[in-house]
């Protein structure tokens, strides 16, 4: 247990000190919804009504944007090694190093949600659902994408190939992480089957991700 | 004769040169029953001559499934059993799979335009197909990403089976959310809803086209075995002239 919170802690504070680039997702994130605008045309109305989807694009964009760090620095100064060969089970390790990248990457998205709903003309209950349905859904797309960074580190690519095999598995998170805050926002369905589905994806790969990141990492690493 | 014996790429090679032939002219009659009675199948009340498209578009998507089912079989054999044919299984499949994936999308969308009155809907079964052909695409980019055969057959198998996660939703997301997309109407409880001058032609088209994909696939899979024979040749003979 101490291992994994003193890697938990590790990670964290990696992310957050200079060179770590935690942050930049954010800023990634910011930007990609100022673009939104500028491609749409300032119609408060219409950027209201797309603001859910923008929103969760662009989180969606900023979270794959920062996965690759999740595993690629440990692999090259060594210490993905030393996890893999310690005693704590790897599963373990990939979930906890997977919960401190949400905590550093993951959750200033959600915080940082509510503030870009103002510029896209959202109202407090549109910008509650929206940061409640990232708050629930981000884990999933940093648990899943988790095995893309997995797949990326074990083949020595990165990028577009992580990139095209992490989002066909994001594409459920997306779908239903964007009709709830739909129907928070217009109705007529109700927010809580979508939410709960959500939810329950994230669930699910709070069990996949692990396991399948912790395979391609024995499978692969040599 | 076990799968232990198929280990052997040599005996792989030799058993199914002799098997294949036999699987061309199985397919071939088949298909042809078939088309045959597909293309003698009254027309339905309803849909008219465009109930035919169904012959050739629900074997299509049912191999779709088949065929990624078929790799995840194959991944757990790479990474549980490291059969050493099961990678060389799973790599040939995936263009096949794929192929198979996309012909059940055009189909469906040729023949969603009279019937539903668009090409394209983004419906759960649609949507979720679509999931499954970018994920081909995405596997055959793995395969093509990394040279060492072996290490992208591990990277590629644990894909594989996370991208398994998809089959049940495709299957049952007729039956879970309200779609435009049919319910399922062959494979149900209380059986089939299809009327048996229809049932029958499609159940034919459905073995046949699987014993394609198996003949199809079987010959990809020789054509792998050599392409990695010729690969090692040409690395020794690359290293011998180093030497």
């Amino acid at each position: 247990m101490t291992a994994l919170s003193a890697l938990i802690r590790r990670d964290i504070k990696i992310a957050l000190r200079v060179g770590g680039g935690a942050l930049i997702g954010v800023l990634f994130f910011l930007t990609v919804v100022v673009l939104m605008p500028f491609a749409l045309g300032p119609d408060l109305a219409l950027l209201s009504r797309l603001g859910p989807a923008i929103l969760w694009l662009g989180a969606l964009l900023a979270s794959l944007l920062t996965l690759d760090r999740l595993f690629m620095a440990d692999h090259e100064d060594g210490s993905l090694d030393l996890i893999t060969m310690s005693r704590t089970p790897l599963e373990l390790a990939c979930a906890a190093k997977a919960l401190a990248h949400w905590l550093a990457a993951g959750l200033p998205l959600v915080v940082a949600a509510p503030v870009l709903g103002l510029l896209l003309n959202l109202d407090m209950a549109a910008t509650g659902a929206v940061a409640l349905t990232l708050l629930a859904g981000t884990p999933a797309l940093t648990f899943t994408g988790m095995i893309g960074a997995a797949l990326a580190v074990t083949l020595h690519r990165g990028g577009l190939l992580m990139a095209v095999l992490v989002l066909p598995l994001s594409i459920p998170v997306l779908i239903f992480g964007v009709a709830a805050s739909q129907a928070a926002i217009t109705g007529p369905l109700s927010f809580g089957a979508p939410f709960s589905i959500l939810c329950a994806l994230t669930l699910v790969s709070l069990v996949i991700g692990p396991f399948a990141a912790a395979a391609s990492l024995k499978h692969g690493l040599d | 004769m076990s799968l232990i014996d198929l280990a052997n790429p040599t005996r792989f090679l030799a058993l199914s040169a002799r098997v294949l032939p036999w699987l061309v002219a199985a397919t071939i009659i088949l298909l042809a029953i078939g088309l045959y009675q597909s293309a003698t199948a009254p027309d339905d009340y309803q849909q008219g001559a465009t109930v035919k498209i169904m012959f050739i578009h629900v074997p299509n998507a049912w191999l779709s499934m088949f065929v990624w089912g078929v790799m995840s079989v194959a991944s757990l054999g790479t990474l549980v059993w490291r059969h050493p044919l099961a990678d060389v299984a799973a790599k040939a499949a995936a263009p096949i799979g794929a192929a198979f994936t996309f012909l059940a999308l055009l189909t469906g969308s040729l023949w969603g335009r009279p019937m539903w009155g668009t090409y394209w809907e983004w419906d759960a079964r649609l949507t979720s197909v679509l999931i499954l052909f970018l994920m081909y695409l995405g596997l055959m980019a793995l395969w093509r990403a990394v040279e060492d055969p072996s290490r992208a057959a591990r990277a590629a198998a644990v894909l594989t089976l996370v991208g398994a996660l998809n089959l049940p939703i495709i299957k049952f997301s007729v039956d879970w959310w309200n779609t435009l997309h049919q319910p399922a109407s062959v494979m149900r409880m209380g059986g089939s809803t299809l009327d048996k001058a229809f049932l029958i032609p499609l159940l034919v088209m459905a073995v046949a086209f699987t014993l394609l994909f198996v003949t199809l696939h079987l010959a990809a899979m020789r054509n792998e075995i050599l392409r990695r024979r010729v690969r090692s040749l040409q690395m020794m003979q690359a290293g011998r002239k180093a030497a």
